[in-house]
């Protein structure tokens, strides 16, 4: 009896599909090449120090909380720290000084995520909560007119949403839809090349790891407030196309609405939670203080997910 | 091994293998040198160590547990057993003699059987047909639904009885009509099967083969138009769920007088061969793979039922029981483990689960061990058990592990507090 062999015995189901979190993190990173490749392009060697000085400084502020933590397994493998460093960096200029880039970083995975028990736990977007915390403390850091005044670009070097913001619609009539969806506006350095983003998006969406439904909802969301704005009053609010493809649209609809942790499952509320944050994108653009509502509306959206997330489909022979 | 498909975007739809085959290989396993029999609870009863017992008579180790000996022989040990969650049980162990003499008392029963009897006799028969619930005063059982299909993928078993037995089917249905006085009989069939047996003139209901369709609670639910409500059993609203073995069993044992002990099983093979075998009740696991020429090594995986459902066993001493509807050998290199990593929320178990459970919030309140808030406000009752949460999970969290053993808790709570009480 004793000299039988072991078996392994667990509990069922004795399958997996196989589908791993480092898996859909890389793939996410990888999505996300493009828009960032073209920031490379556009703002030179100082955008690729600052994207390397975010990707590094946030995976080893997540080895510091692993180290805290006492944590047996590092989990800086993972790609989780990669994308919050590589997303925090896309939306910054190029000109960002180094300690804002690790203070940043440290907001975005100490406080933002591991305060509250790491990956999965997240209440917030952990990188549109550390860029929100340093824009509001240090505004003019993420002026994009100052920040890249030094370049010498082939197009229009104003920010289209400052422009928007300061002159009106006629300050941004030179700008055509098809110029900024290709890139060719300044702002943050994977936050221009619209074309980039969609196609990282879509690739996402197709592999299943970002939801199609929190992304369009929250396009058609800026898409109709915008619209009705502009309709309401066109010499005062920019039309639909302008806001889709400026400021930080894209990359909100794609990359920072959809991460898993902050945003609901179900279909209704993933629905209405983007659509709510497109509604508050353009509402803060449009008749609020800040040129760019779109980290505003998502740290809202991330806030009121729980809330969303109540609108659930009845169970199966739920009695009630 | 089925993985996740490139396109992501749909969620992943899983099939139950459909036997196509007409004539399907059959490997039967031969007559081995001692059977044991698990019985629920503890006790011996009247059964002694020595103690003679031919083919198809009865043995009781407890009030109202009942089985019959699948072999003639000598009852060569009684001991104690325990079951996944430590549940009790009793394994009596019979010595097969060279020589099979068959009960007069059970041919004398079948004859003319009562449902008394048939609770007691047809207990452990292959499929093994439970008649206790048409006991039951407070289940009002209108409908006997007949399994034709597998309860998990993999499995052709049943599809098998009903592909090569449906005129046994047929008869049995009847025998089972009038042991229990319920008229209304459905056999439900994958599509493949539907033609063959209506001719047989059979009730037939056709089955989609997406898993989990031919659960019993999605059954009611797609072809019968009935919700169980979260909570309870199909009995509890007039349905008798039996499988399509268990009915050519009974006729078998009604039309012969002698007791079938052959089980159907589908066995599995770590390079995800299917074959259909057919093994006395009781024979050790070890002797089915010997006869298959299947080698299990150290730290391979033996489970008692399908990938999504089914048991893993510890012992290869461990017998095939009434219900064993397949065995699955799993190599050690292919074995896919839980881990400890979080939850990240993607909501995979959500969009695929069957039940429409809130799996990402209950998992939740599982780990934390809420057990009572997660069945009163997040659905705990309404799961059927199909195992797809974890299959899809990407953090491997073992959510159906963690559903189960809250099940299983909040039983043990309700007991100990009627106890109390």
């Amino acid at each position: 009896m004793y000299s039988q062999k072991k078996l392994i015995v667990s509990h069922a189901p004795f399958i997996h599909e196989g589908s791993r979190v480092p898996n859909r993190n890389y793939h996410i990173i990888l999505a996300a090449l493009p828009a960032v490749l073209m920031g490379f392009y556009h703002f030179g060697l100082p955008a690729v120090g600052v994207v390397a000085l975010s990707v590094s400084s946030a995976m080893l502020w997540e080895l510091l909380a692993n180290v805290l933590r006492k944590k047996e397994k590092h989990t800086i493998g993972d790609g989780n720290a990669a994308i919050i460093g590589l997303l925090f960096a896309m939306l910054l200029p190029a000109t960002i000084p180094w300690w804002f880039i690790i203070v940043g970083t440290f907001f975005a995975v100490m406080v933002g995520q591991q305060a509250f028990g790491g990956i999965g736990h997240n209440p917030f977007n952990p990188v549109v909560f550390a860029a929100l915390v340093l824009f509001v403390s240090y505004r003019n850091y993420f002026d994009f007119n100052v920040a890249l005044v030094n370049y010498d670009f082939e197009f229009a070097a104003i920010y289209p949403l400052t422009a928007l913001k300061t002159y009106g619609v006629s300050g941004v009539e030179g700008f055509s839809t098809m110029d900024l969806l290709m890139g060719n506006q300044t702002g943050g350095i994977g936050a221009t090349f619209g074309l980039g983003i969609i196609l990282g998006g879509i690739y996402l969406i197709i592999r299943g790891f970002i939801r199609w439904e929190i992304s369009l909802s929250f396009l058609a969301g800026i898409f109709i407030t915008a619209a009705i704005f502009n309709f309401a009053n066109p010499d005062q609010y920019a039309g639909p196309m302008f806001h889709l493809v400026t400021g930080y649209t894209l990359l909100g609809a794609f990359f920072l609405a959809t991460e898993d942790s902050s945003s609901p499952v179900n279909f209704n509320s993933m629905l209405i939670y983007g659509a709510v944050g497109g509604f508050m994108t353009i509402l803060i653009r449009n008749i609020g203080a800040y040129a760019d509502g779109v980290l505003f509306a998502i740290v809202l959206i991330n806030l009121l997910a729980p809330i969303f997330e109540k609108i659930r489909p009845k169970a199966l022979g739920k009695v009630d | 091994m089925i993985k996740k498909s490139f396109i992501g975007l749909v969620k992943p739809r899983i099939d139950y293998t459909i036997l196509t085959d007409p004539d399907p290989a059959l490997i039967d396993i031969p007559q081995p040198g001692r059977v044991t029999l698990l019985l629920e609870g503890n006790g011996n009863g009247e059964l002694k160590k020595g103690d003679l017992l031919k083919t198809g008579q009865l043995i009781s180790t407890a009030k109202d547990i009942f089985a019959i000996s699948p072999v003639t022989g000598t009852v060569e040990n009684i001991s104690g057993w325990a079951g996944d969650f430590g549940q009790g049980y009793t394994a009596v162990s019979i010595d097969v003699a060279k020589d099979e003499e068959f009960d007069e008392q059970f041919s004398e029963v079948v004859k003319n059987i009562s449902l008394e009897n048939a609770v007691k006799y047809f207990s452990n028969l292959p499929g093994k047909p439970s008649f206790k619930k048409f006991k039951d005063p407070e289940l009002d059982i209108h409908t006997i639904v007949v399994n034709g299909m597998d309860e998990d993928i993999w499995m052709t078993a049943n599809q098998y009885v009903v592909q090569s037995r449906v005129k046994a089917i047929k008869s049995g249905m009847e025998a089972l009509s009038k042991i229990t006085g319920v008229n209304s009989i459905v056999l439900v069939v994958p599509e493949s099967q539907a033609a063959a047996a209506a001719a047989a003139g059979v009730d037939v209901k056709v089955v989609s083969s997406q898993y989990p369709s031919a659960q019993p609670k999605m059954i009611l639910k797609d072809l019968f138009g009935k919700v169980v409500p979260a909570g309870r059993n199909p009995e509890n609203i007039g349905y008798c769920f039996m499988s399509a073995e268990a009915v050519a069993s009974i006729s078998d044992a009604v039309s012969t007088g002698k007791a079938p002990t052959k089980k159907v099983l589908t066995l599995i093979n770590k390079d995800g061969g299917m074959i259909i075998v057919t093994a006395k009740i009781g024979t050790p696991v070890s002797d089915v793979f010997k006869a298959c020429d299947i080698n299990v090594e150290e730290k391979d995986r033996v489970v008692y039922g399908g990938p999504f459902t089914g048991s893993a066993i510890y012992s290869m001493e461990h017998p095939i029981l009434p219900d064993t509807n397949a065995l699955l050998v799993q190599d050690r290199e292919n074995i896919p483990l839980v881990s400890d990593y979080p939850c990240v929320n993607c909501g995979e178990c959500v969009r695929i689960c069957p039940a429409i459970i809130q799996v990402h919030s209950l998992a939740r309140l599982l780990e934390a061990g809420q057990y009572e808030e997660a069945a009163d406000n997040y659905d705990l009752n309404s799961c059927i058990e199909c195992g797809l949460c974890s299959f899809v999970c990407v953090s491997k969290i073992p959510i159906f592990q963690y559903i189960r053993l809250a099940k299983y808790e909040l039983d043990r709570i309700r007991l100990a507090e009627a106890e109390y009480v």
